[in-house]
C-alpha cells in the first residue's frame, strides 16, 4: 500500500487568494509595453484569458471544428457535446433553473435588443413605460430608444445622487400602472457602483413588472445567482468574464421566453419549414438562429471552469481589498477627484482632474506600461450628470496586484509633472 | 527627447494652458461643429471668410491638451490665408499626424510651419484624431457643411 506523505491544504482554508499563482495562468500579463512590464487596469473594457481558455480555443479549432445540431458524424456530435456542456456550465454557473433558460448571444449587447425587440415589440403599446437608471450603458439606453420609437413607449429615467448611487425613492416613484419594463445595471461600468437589483426587482414583481438586469461588469466581480436575484433576465458577456470576444448570454425566465417570437430567424430556430409555416424550435434554440460562436461558447465555458477553480471569497476579498488601496493612494493625490463614491462599489475608480484631460493622464500612463480607459465609458449620461466630459478609469481584476496600484499612482504623478 | 516630451512640448503645453483665438464669433459667417466620440472632445471653429480669404476665425469648446493645443495652433496659423492655402495645409498637416509624409521629418516642417510642433503625434496613433479634429471642423465650415463632423 502506498502512503500519501503529501500535505494538502485544502482551498478554503488558506485565507488569500495567491495572487502570483493567478497571473502565472494569464500569459499576457507578462508582456513589456514600451520596455515596461504592463499593468493592465482596463478591465471593466475587457479581461485578460487565462492559459486554459486560450487552449480550449486552440483544441477546438484543431481537434474538434465542426459544425453543432446537425452533423451525424464523430466530430459534430463531439462539437455539440462540448458546446452544450458549455451551457450547463454557465447554467449551474448564474443557477439558472433549466439550461433552456441559457441563449447563448454575441454579447450583452446583442442580449438586450434581443430582449427589446423581442418581448418590447410584442408586448408594449404607446404610452407604456420602460425605466432604466441614469448610470446605464449606452447599449442599456440606445435599444430601448428604438423600441420606444417603434412602439410609441416612453423611456423613464432614475436619477443617481452625487455619490453615483440609484435614488431609489424615485425610482419607487416612476414604478407606475404605466411601467411595463425594468432594464438595470448590476454594476456600473463607469463608476462601479454595486445596484441593489433584488430589492429593485422585488419592487417591480409587486407590480408584476419585469426587469432585466445588464451584468456586464457584475458577473466578473460578484457571485451571481438569478434566482436570489428573482431577476427576469440577466445578460452578460464572456469577454469580461476571462472568456472570449463575440460570445454572450442572455438568461431569461422559462416563461417569458416561451412567450416571446424568436428574434432572428435562419437555421437551427426552427423545427420544421414549409414555405406556407414555419414551426420554431424548442429553447433555448429558438433565439439562436444560425450558426453560432462554437469555440467561444466552448472558450467561456472553460473560463467558468477556471473561475470555478478559485474561491470566490478570496477573489472578492482581494479585489475589495485593491479597491480599498487604490482609493486611499488616489485620494491623497493632489487635484485629483474620484467620480463614483458609492458605498457598494467594485474594483473601479474612476477620476479625473481640473487642468488634465483623461485623454492625457491615459497617454502618459501608457508609456509607463499602464492600461487604463479615457474616456466617457459609453456612459455619455453618467459623464453629463457628473459635469465632465470625460474619466480616467482603472478597473481591476483578480490577478490585479497592490504593487500595480503603485505603479498607476507614479505614472499620474509623471502625468502631474508633464502638467505641472 | 522621449517619445512623450516630443508630444508634449513646451509650446503645446502653452497652447494648451492658453489657448489663443479662443472665443465666440458673433460676426462669423461660417461655423462648424467637431466631435471625436471616442474621447468626447468637442470643438465649434467658426470662420469670417471673405472674398476666400479667412479674415477671422476663432475657436470654443473642450478637450485634452493636444485637441485644444491643435486647434489654438490652427487659428493663428490661418488666419489671414486663402481657402485653398488652408486646404493644402490641411493635407500636409494631416499626412504629417498619419506619418504619410513623404521624407516627413525633413520636408514637413516648411509644408507645414508651425504645426510642425504637433509632428509627435504620429507616434501616438491613438491620439491622431485629437489633433485633427479641429482641421477636420474648419474644413468643413469652409466647405458649410451643415452637418455636425465626427472623427468616427
Amino acid at each position: 500500500m502506498k502512503v500519501a506523505h503529501e500535505i494538502v491544504t485544502p482551498k478554503h482554508l488558506s485565507k488569500r487568494l495567491d495572487v502570483d499563482k493567478v497571473r502565472a495562468d494569464f500569459p499576457i500579463l507578462k508582456q513589456k509595453i514600451h520596455g515596461k512590464p504592463l499593468v493592465y487596469l482596463d478591465n471593466g473594457a475587457t479581461s485578460q484569458k487565462p492559459q486554459v481558455v486560450v487552449e480550449a480555443l486552440n483544441r477546438y479549432y484543431t481537434a474538434e471544428n465542426s459544425n453543432i445540431h446537425r452533423g451525424v458524424h464523430f466530430l459534430s456530435e463531439q462539437a455539440t457535446a462540448a458546446y452544450e456542456a458549455a451551457r450547463q456550465k454557465i447554467k449551474r454557473f448564474v443557477n439558472a433553473r433549466s439550461e433552456q433558460e441559457i441563449i447563448f448571444v454575441r454579447g450583452t449587447t446583442e442580449a438586450i435588443n434581443l430582449v427589446a425587440q423581442s418581448y418590447g415589440r410584442t408586448f408594449l403599446k404607446p404610452g407604456d413605460e420602460i425605466i432604466v437608471s441614469a448610470m446605464e450603458h449606452h447599449s442599456n439606453i440606445v435599444p430601448w430608444q428604438i423600441l420606444c420609437e417603434q412602439t410609441g413607449a416612453r423611456l423613464r429615467v432614475i436619477p443617481i445622487n452625487h455619490d453615483g448611487e440609484l435614488v431609489l425613492d424615485e425610482y419607487r416613484r416612476l414604478l407606475s400602472q404605466k411601467t411595463k419594463l425594468v432594464s438595470v445595471t448590476h454594476v456600473s461600468n463607469a463608476l462601479g457602483t454595486i445596484v441593489p437589483v433584488k430589492e429593485m426587482v422585488h419592487l417591480a414583481h409587486e407590480r408584476q413588472v419585469p426587469v432585466l438586469v445588464d451584468g456586464a461588469q457584475a458577473v466578473p466581480h460578484l457571485k451571481v445567482d438569478v434566482q436570489e436575484l428573482d431577476c427576469d433576465f440577466y445578460a452578460f458577456s464572456g469577454h469580461k468574464l476571462f472568456g472570449p470576444t463575440g460570445v454572450g448570454i442572455l438568461y431569461g425566465r422559462l416563461e417569458l421566453l416561451d412567450a416571446m417570437p424568436p428574434y432572428q430567424g435562419g437555421g437551427d430556430m426552427i423545427s420544421l419549414v414549409t414555405f406556407e409555416k414555419t414551426h420554431y424550435n424548442v429553447l433555448p434554440y429558438k433565439f439562436e438562429a444560425g450558426t453560432p460562436h462554437i469555440a467561444g461558447g466552448i472558450g467561456l465555458g472553460a473560463a467558468i471552469d477556471y473561475l470555478e477553480g478559485l474561491e470566490w471569497q478570496q477573489v472578492t476579498a482581494h479585489e475589495h481589498a485593491l479597491l480599498t488601496y487604490a482609493t486611499a493612494a488616489l485620494t491623497d493625490i493632489k487635484g485629483l477627484r474620484i467620480i463614483g463614491t458609492a458605498k457598494e462599489k467594485v474594483g473601479v475608480v474612476s477620476f479625473v482632474f481640473d487642468h488634465i484631460h483623461a485623454h492625457d493622464v491615459g497617454t502618459i500612463l501608457d508609456q509607463e506600461g499602464v492600461a487604463v480607459r479615457a474616456g466617457h465609458h459609453c456612459a455619455m449620461p453618467v459623464m453629463q450628470r457628473f459635469g465632465v466630459p470625460a474619466t480616467t478609469r482603472a478597473s481591476f481584476a483578480l490577478y490585479n496586484t497592490r504593487h500595480e496600484i503603485d505603479i498607476l499612482v507614479k505614472g499620474i504623478q509623471r502625468a502631474l509633472e508633464v502638467f505641472a | 527627447m522621449s517619445e512623450l516630451d516630443e508630444l508634449y512640448q513646451e509650446v503645446i503645453l502653452d497652447h494648451n494652458r492658453s489657448p489663443r483665438n479662443f472665443r465666440t464669433m458673433a460676426q462669423a459667417n461660417r461655423k462648424a461643429q467637431g466631435y471625436n466620440p471616442l474621447c468626447g472632445d468637442q470643438v465649434t471653429v467658426y470662420l469670417q471668410l471673405q472674398d476666400g480669404v479667412i479674415k477671422d476665425i476663432s475657436f470654443q469648446g473642450s478637450g485634452c491638451a493636444i485637441s485644444k493645443a491643435s486647434a489654438s495652433i490652427m487659428t493663428a496659423e490661418l488666419k489671414g490665408k486663402s481657402e485653398t492655402e488652408a486646404k493644402e495645409l490641411f493635407e500636409n498637416v494631416h499626412n504629417m499626424l498619419t506619418g504619410h509624409a513623404n521624407g516627413a521629418e525633413q520636408d514637413s516642417p516648411k509644408k507645414v510651419g508651425k504645426l510642425a510642433i504637433l509632428s509627435g503625434v504620429s507616434k501616438f496613433p491613438a491620439r491622431v484624431k485629437c489633433a485633427s479634429l479641429a482641421w477636420h471642423t474648419v474644413i468643413s465650415a469652409l466647405k458649410a457643411e451643415k452637418e455636425v463632423v465626427s472623427t468616427e
